[in-house]
């Protein structure tokens, strides 16, 4: 069975129901058996659980320094186009946003990674608009070997593509690819992708199996955070980790767990997810998925950011530009969302020391493919 | 005294370089622990920026290393990992993880044979990381290997001896050394191991991701110094029943 069919399968009111009527009793009973239990994972995003968010903390962080030590993965975005050909209200790379286009040459884009390799960086994600006939399969096929020349691991977030153009960027050295549902209530997902190939709900929401059929070796969900109810949407993307895991078990997963924030021309959450929220969350995952990776974006603020990675969170960004050419010459008139931690990777860093935490650069071989 | 491939150890501790939260926190653990032969993901260490923190401290350290191929994911790509350690650290011992499975990094007994034995017929001392399976074990005695590497329970999970049962076959059976690994969450456990007659532990998350690190080091270390000592007094029988002083059977000998 495919996920779509799965997802077709589930009753989001019936869901949503359980989610709200949960009690103390059941977040108590879920607290003794998170693990790999769905069942457990409504009950820790339920409201109900909120008043058992120390607890969920410490057990959350014991899990994460026994798994990960005390690691944190350093990785940086890198925007190769801002060119999009799709309206999602959401974002400033939308189609009818009036901001300046651009897309890297290969001589700009080894001027970007010149200066990202001098900041230590040796897995990076390469980041674009939705523009399928300029930035296509063509496009990235032919920047990907310069950019295996110089990671040990390259992601990629870029529109969904087709299984044996996965299967073509695997064969270049392909090591990850993100791909971020933002909701998955089709109808909220219709209202917020007006044009565009984006639009598709069902294709988007097919691509990690595509991803996983290939033997990509990781693939990253997320949901934008706001755009309709967070606690079903993350426990729908807690549904989708499962069936991916029982059935593509050589695949590593991540998740990204980005809030709705302001952009050009955007709109305001929904439903707004509070720090006290993202905490839940993220523990709620870590107590559900003890390997699971978790990253956490520029998006969020410098103190919240360093008390979140004890947390659970095991992957962070820091120094980040959201443009394309933005590291060799910023420009704040093409950014795709704005950036709130504005530290340097050094600064960042020397944070995470001061709590026992190691920056990890490097944790792969490029010759891996 | 312990002999790998005629090398000499005092210590039958053996640690890991992962999960500390710094380099000099990872020397100190391992000077604590007394360990003489530390285990080191050659994916982490940096060879064409030198940007990792592990590898300068630990060669100038002195400490005999054991590159490993965590994160590999079938033989060939052990294979590569191999060359590439005994290129760059001149080493021809390789810890040999194949783990296909990134969840509970279940090593991945049909590649490890195939690499195991690839890897011998080039000359390296091979320490394979595997299941507790004594056929296996025999099977990669027969290509040259130089230990076994049995796991005890999921590596990281200090689940402690849940294979014990096989790894007494191991132990019983095997002529190469049995290093049990993976799993030992504490020195009562690691203790245990070396009572059952494990030839040494390999340790690593116990050690770093205790919060005290360089403490917990040197409690492994009494804990495997105590269990070999055990081991060679020899343990008593493990009795099922209490012997009865008036036993019902007595009248026979009447």
């Amino acid at each position: 069975m495919s996920f779509l069919s799965y997802l077709q399968g589930l009753s989001r009111e019936k869901l949503s129901l359980k989610l709200y009527s949960c009690t103390g009793r059941d977040v108590e009973q879920a607290l003794q058996h998170p693990e790999g239990s769905l069942e457990s994972l409504l009950a820790l995003l339920s409201p109900a659980a909120e008043s058992y968010l120390e607890q969920m903390a410490q057990t959350s962080a014991r899990l994460t320094r026994q798994r990960f030590g005390a690691n944190i993965g350093m990785y940086l975005p890198l925007y190769l186009s801002n060119l999009c050909a799709n309206e999602c209200d959401y974002c400033g790379f939308s189609m009818s946003n009036r901001i300046k286009r651009k897309t890297l040459s290969l001589d700009e884009l080894n001027a970007e990674m010149r200066v990202v390799k001098a900041m230590d960086y040796d897995s990076i994600l390469l980041v674009s608009g939705e523009h399928e006939t300029k930035v296509g399969i063509d496009y990235f096929s032919s920047v990907l070997p310069s950019v295996k020349s110089q990671f040990s691991y390259v992601a990629m977030e870029v529109q969904p593509l087709k299984e044996a153009e996965y299967s073509q960027l695997a064969r270049l050295g392909l090591d990850a690819v993100m791909i971020y549902q933002e909701t998955y209530n089709p109808q909220t997902y219709a209202q917020h992708h007006t044009r565009g190939n984006k639009q598709h709900f069902e294709y988007r929401l097919q691509t990690p199996e595509r991803v996983a059929r290939v033997g990509i070796d990781k693939i990253g969900l997320g949901v934008l955070l706001g755009l309709d109810d967070w606690r079903l949407d993350a426990l729908l993307m807690g549904h989708h980790l499962a069936y991916l895991e029982s059935n593509f078990w050589r695949s590593r997963y991540s998740v990204s767990l980005p809030r709705l924030r302001p952009c050009t021309g955007g709109i305001s959450p929904k439903v707004e997810l509070t720090d006290r929220g993202l905490v839940q969350l993220i523990c709620a995952f870590r107590l559900f998925n003890h390997q699971l990776e978790i990253s956490l974006s520029t998006r969020e603020s410098a103190v919240l950011r360093d008390n979140l990675f004890g947390l659970g969170v095991t992957q962070l960004s820091a120094g980040s530009s959201t443009q394309p050419g933005g590291y060799l010459a910023p420009d704040t008139q093409l950014d795709q969302f704005e950036i709130s931690d504005e530290r340097t990777p050094t600064e960042v860093c020397a944070a995470m020391k001061v709590r026992g935490f190691n920056p990890v650069w490097k944790d792969w071989e490029s010759a891996w493919v | 005294m312990l002999k790998i491939a005629e090398h000499e150890f005092h210590s039958r501790l053996f640690t890991g370089t992962g999960k500390f939260s710094s380099s000099n926190i990872m020397l100190a653990a391992i000077r604590g622990s007394e360990s003489e032969l530390v285990t080191m993901a050659m994916k982490r260490l940096d060879l064409k920026t030198g940007s990792d923190d592990i590898l300068s401290p630990l060669l100038q350290s002195g400490i005999k290393l054991l590159p490993n191929t965590a994160g590999a994911r079938n033989a060939k790509e052990a294979i590569f990992v191999a060359e590439l350690a005994r290129e760059v650290l001149n080493t021809n011992w390789i810890k040999l993880e194949i783990h296909p499975d990134p969840k509970y990094l279940m090593p991945d007994p049909i590649e490890t044979l195939e690499a195991a034995r690839e890897l011998c017929e080039k000359g390296y001392v091979v320490l394979p990381y595997i299941h507790a399976d004594p056929v296996l074990c025999r099977r990669l005695e027969e290509v040259g290997c130089a230990a076994v590497m049995p796991l005890g329970s999921p590596i990281g999970s200090n689940q402690g001896l849940a294979t014990e049962p096989f790894l007494k076959i191991i132990i019983e059976q095997a002529n190469v050394p049995v290093i049990v690994d993976a799993g030992i969450g504490a020195p009562s456990q690691a203790l245990r191991a070396m009572e059952l007659g494990a030839d040494a532990v390999l340790v690593n998350t116990a050690i770093a991701s205790s919060a005290d690190p360089i403490a917990m080091g040197q409690c492994f270390a009494q804990a495997v110094q105590i269990g070999r000592a055990a081991y060679l007094a020899g343990l008593g029988q493990v009795s099922q029943q209490a012997i009865n002083t008036s036993p019902l059977t007595g009248f026979l000998n009447e």
